[in-house]
């Protein structure tokens, strides 16, 4: 089977206010409900929207970045339904003359998700469900979106992820949102239908509503495939619907079918003029535009030439990409540092809870800490203790290593074991006839030796190495 | 000389002189409503505070303290316009008990020049209608014969001016409802310039064609009122920001006689025209040929598209604006088993019958597959009406048109009837349409009911227009 998909995506601004009014567009659990609220947001009589200019910036540089045609002359509308989330009975969004359309995002193979638009519209409040009894706060009425509609482009679940992925990398890029699915900064619906192999007529769609992950955009569109593919192999039809993403059976569940489904009666929006949008706007706004998501993976592949995991791990946060060039432009070794942010430093800022970002680790505390391992003068466990330690208190690792007595010797750990094999012949003696736990004896000799500081993996490798000598000498 | 035959300007010259104390003019306009509102029902509630403002501005004035330059003059405001914390029913039952919690702009405005706010008057449900009977607070009265409408929808205000029960009012105006109240009542009425005055505040019918005017029983007061309330809001981004004009100064001050272009356009005074309201027009015409202004028939041909044009334009906005009213935030609900029956119930039981007519209406030239066939449509012929005035105010200063094609009617008399009702405003929902400023002017009496006469200026030309309103007021001798 075929698999067609399209998503309409809804990216929520971190605008300081909201879209109509000058209300603070913060909603996070933090804030008490109903207090950024006023008679706009929450649609008193004779209240009136009046549009914020930073959404249309936020609007146009997400156009700009995925190569959308601007129209010169953009509307609101409303959108015309009852719900007690929704102040007006109507959301102002855009229908007729939306901010853009068309443009792409490229997947990493080289397809590109061709878009059909990207409009503008206003947030609804949120619905609280406490004890049978059902509360509204209108803090996220308001809250700037965008919406971004891509065509039927979409040929499987992982695509759909990818294609998210990348959508939220280039937003924060831009730091237009935070983009983030769980907290509902990043919402999405999918429109989905199969058809035989090969097969021109695109099948009856379904659309799910509801996916609020990354993983379950991939379970719900798998579980949906499913569904739709055995209807069909049983000889019957997919019928039009919208269908609801359930979390917990990790299912699609009818929610409502096309006779059901609304009449927006989308019209002009009288109380907001036609914005005209000039180059001059455009051209001012381009200066915000970043090297894209995709484009920086590439570069890293081929510049640095990094893995495309490493690569694509980089590339997924702008701050961790941004730390990278400026450690490798400091001490060079692009791989090898790729490889310390990639896997100590993850792993660090996992153990400790805090992203890189929040660190008190800076990318020159970084490098000269690199520095010291890759001269030799501190071991890699010396290396990944203080790593940790200058995460947490920004301490400058030349004046620990110098105060605290850490660096190695000159020449590194081989004077070190040369010298303590020479001092314990006996013992090698021992080893080479088949003792071999001796090993750890002369670890422990190394380690007392550097007052702990040398890495015990390394010493190991070392002994292993220069013991096969001597024994070989021996025989 | 009574108190009430005192100007807005006269009354701040004799408070400013310490000559009239504002307790004075208020106790005044508090004992007209005491003796006429009972019959005339022209307010739906009274500012209980007012006459404890005006005390409080005596005092100010004792204490040799300078007062705003309009302190203490009371003024009538429509109730679909929001005082802060002051009741806004729109004459509805779904809004009965509900507290505004701002000020209108305009209400803003005029409450920093010292004006007070005496009253709320009655309308229309929501301002849709022509006659004042759609009111939950039952019909407003014509002062003039308690038998008769007030017009609509501003008909309280229209009635409270014209009953000398406040200095002045605010009214809306979405196809007529400042000038046909006006000119059933013989008071002035000015719709201004769409977007000359801030609708922030004012609780939307239409909101493409709704406008904030003043009434008052003299030109004066007309242009007082709208140098106040006019000018460009940062809340409402339809306002323009055209610069005001001081209207009172250029409308007094400049006493050089001037030069009039009219144009009556043939639509208008054709069939339809009631011969009770031909004859003291004509005779005012004949006044304005008299003093040698060029006076000449015109055409205006998409006349005829703008009743249904209006209707459908008007109905469709409503049926969006009125969606709020839901029982959910604010207003009144009738409790059902879940939300949609909430909403059902609580939608059917308080707007009246003429709100849900609108409603449905515009719900449907909205709807998919009628929305190319009625909505565009009317705002095609939007532009054409806007380009046959356009044409006309090339050679014209002025439109001049009956503001209605009858005379009052009795109250009852067309309320079944909602076609006969909506023709009320046949010559008073183009200027809305295209967005043109327009003045009802009373010309005279017949069979001893008002009739006036509907002044269309050019855009923002309500300078011009107040001009030829004063010159009208001091020089036509009905």
């Amino acid at each position: 089977m075929d698999v067609v998909i399209g998503l309409e995506v809804h990216v929520q601004l971190k605008t300081k206010s909201k879209i109509f009014c000058t209300c603070s567009a913060e909603y996070t659990k933090d804030v008490p409900p109903n207090t950024h609220i006023c008679e706009v947001c929450t649609g008193q009589p004779g209240a009136l929207p009046v549009f914020n200019k930073k959404v249309l910036e936020y609007g146009i540089l997400l156009a700009l970045a995925t190569r959308g045609k601007i129209n010169a002359v953009i509307r609101f509308e409303r959108k015309n339904y009852f719900y007690p989330d929704l102040p007006k009975s109507y959301q102002i969004s855009q229908y007729r003359a939306p901010l853009s359309l068309g443009g792409y995002i490229e997947l990493k193979s080289g397809k590109k998700i061709r878009l059909e638009r990207i409009h503008m519209e206003e947030d609804a409040g949120k619905l609280i469900h406490v004890a049978g009894e059902t509360f509204i706060d209108f803090n996220r009425a308001g809250v700037p979106l965008l919406e971004i509609v891509t065509k039927p482009d979409i040929s499987s679940p992982e695509e759909a992820v990818e294609f998210l992925m990348l959508l939220r990398e280039t937003v924060r890029y831009l730091g237009i949102s935070d983009g983030d699915m769980e907290e509902g900064s990043l919402r999405c619906d999918a429109n989905i239908s199969v058809k035989p192999e090969g097969q021109k007529e695109l099948g009856t769609k379904v659309e799910i509503k509801n996916i609020n992950s990354f993983k379950f955009v991939k379970r719900a569109l798998e579980f949906e495939i499913e569904r739709q593919t055995e209807l069909l192999r049983e000889g019957g039809k997919v019928v039009q619907e919208t269908r609801l993403f359930n979390e917990s059976k990790g299912i699609t569940e009818s929610m409502r079918t096309k006779e059901e489904a609304h009449d927006y009666r989308y019209f002009p929006d009288p109380d907001l003029v036609p914005i005209e949008i000039n180059e001059d706007l455009i051209e001012e706004v381009k200066k915000g535009l970043v090297e894209l998501p995709i484009e920086k993976y590439r570069r890293f592949i081929r510049d640095y030439g990094l893995t495309e995991e490493r690569a694509n791990i980089l590339k997924s946060d702008l701050y961790l990409a941004n730390f990278f060039e400026e450690t490798v432009k400091k001490i060079g070794q692009p791989e090898k540092v790729a490889n310390w942010l990639t896997v100590e430093i993850t792993g660090i800022s996992r153990e400790l809870g805090i992203e890189l970002k929040d660190s008190k680790l800076a990318p020159e505390r970084f490098s000269a800490l690199l520095g010291l391992l890759f001269e030799g003068r501190i071991s890699r466990a010396v290396a990944k203790k203080l790593l940790k330690r200058i995460y947490e208190t920004g301490e400058d690792p030349l004046e620990i290593v110098e105060k605290e007595g850490l660096t190695q010797s000159e020449g590194g750990l081989e004077p070190l074991v040369q010298k303590i094999l020479e001092a314990h012949s006996e013992q090698v003696r021992q080893y080479c006839k088949g003792k071999e736990k001796l090993i750890s004896f002369f670890i422990g000799q190394a380690m007392r030796e550097t007052r702990g500081t040398a890495d015990p993996v390394e010493l190991k490798k070392m002994f292993e190495e220069k013991l096969k000598d001597a024994c070989k000498s021996m025989d | 000389m009574k108190i009430e035959d005192f100007s807005i300007f006269e009354f701040s010259y004799l408070v400013k002189k310490r000559q009239i104390r504002p307790s004075i003019i208020v106790e005044h306009y508090l004992k007209n409503i005491e003796e006429k509102n009972d019959e005339l029902n022209a307010f739906i509630s009274i500012n209980e505070n007012v006459l404890d403002e005006a005390k409080e501005l005596d005092a100010r004035l004792d204490r040799g303290e300078e007062l705003p330059v309009y302190a203490g003059i009371p003024l009538a405001i429509k109730d679909n316009i929001n005082i802060d914390g002051m009741e806004t029913t729109c004459a509805s039952e779904i809004l009965r008990g509900y507290k505004a919690t701002y000020d209108a702009t305009v209400i803003k405005k005029l409450r920093e020049k010292g004006f007070l706010f005496i009253g709320k008057t009655n309308l229309d449900e929501f301002a849709m209608g022509s006659s004042t009977e759609f009111s939950a607070f039952g019909p407003s009265r014509n002062p003039y014969n308690p038998e008769y409408v007030t017009g609509g929808s501003s008909g309280g205000s229209a009635a409270a001016v014209a009953a000398k029960m406040a200095q002045a009012a605010l009214g809306s105006d979405t196809g007529g409802s400042i000038r046909l109240p006006a000119s059933f009542c013989g008071v002035y009425g000015l719709k201004p310039t769409y977007g000359r005055v801030s609708r922030f505040g004012l609780v939307a019918y239409a909101s493409s064609l709704d406008q904030i005017g003043p009434l008052a029983r003299n030109v004066e007061d007309i242009a007082i009122l709208l140098s106040i309330i006019a000018g460009w809001d940062s809340k409402d981004s339809t306002t323009s920001n055209m610069p005001v004009s001081d209207y009172f100064e250029y409308v007094f001050e400049n006493r050089k006689k001037e030069e009039y272009r009219i144009a009556l356009p043939e639509e208008y005074w054709g069939e339809g025209l009631d011969e009770k309201v031909r004859e003291p027009l004509e005779e005012f015409i004949g006044f304005l040929k008299m003093n040698r202004f060029k006076v000449e028939r015109v055409s205006l041909p998409h006349t005829r598209y703008a009743i249904p044009a209006y209707y459908i334009i008007a109905t469709a906005e409503a049926s969006s604006n009125l969606g709020r009213f839901d029982g959910v935030r604010y207003g009144r609900r009738k409790m059902g088993r879940n939300f949609r029956e909430m909403i059902e119930n609580t939608r059917g039981e308080f707007f009246g019958e003429e709100v849900k007519r609108r409603i449905l209406l515009g719900t449907f030239a909205l709807s998919t597959g009628y929305y190319e066939d009625y909505y565009l449509k009317a705002q095609k012929a939007r532009t054409l009406i806007i380009n046959d005035f356009k044409n006309i105010f090339r050679e014209f200063d002025f439109v001049l048109a009956p503001t209605s094609p009858t005379l009052p009617f009795k109250i009852g008399e067309k309320i079944d009837d909602p076609l006969k009702m909506y023709l009320s405003d046949i010559y008073t929902v183009s200027p809305n349409l295209a967005g043109l400023p327009a003045l009802n002017i009373p010309v005279g009496t017949s069979d001893g009911l008002p009739v006036g006469i509907q002044l269309i200026g050019n855009y923002f030309s309500e300078n011009r227009m107040l001009k030829f309103a004063y010159f009208v007021e001091k020089e036509y001798r009905r």
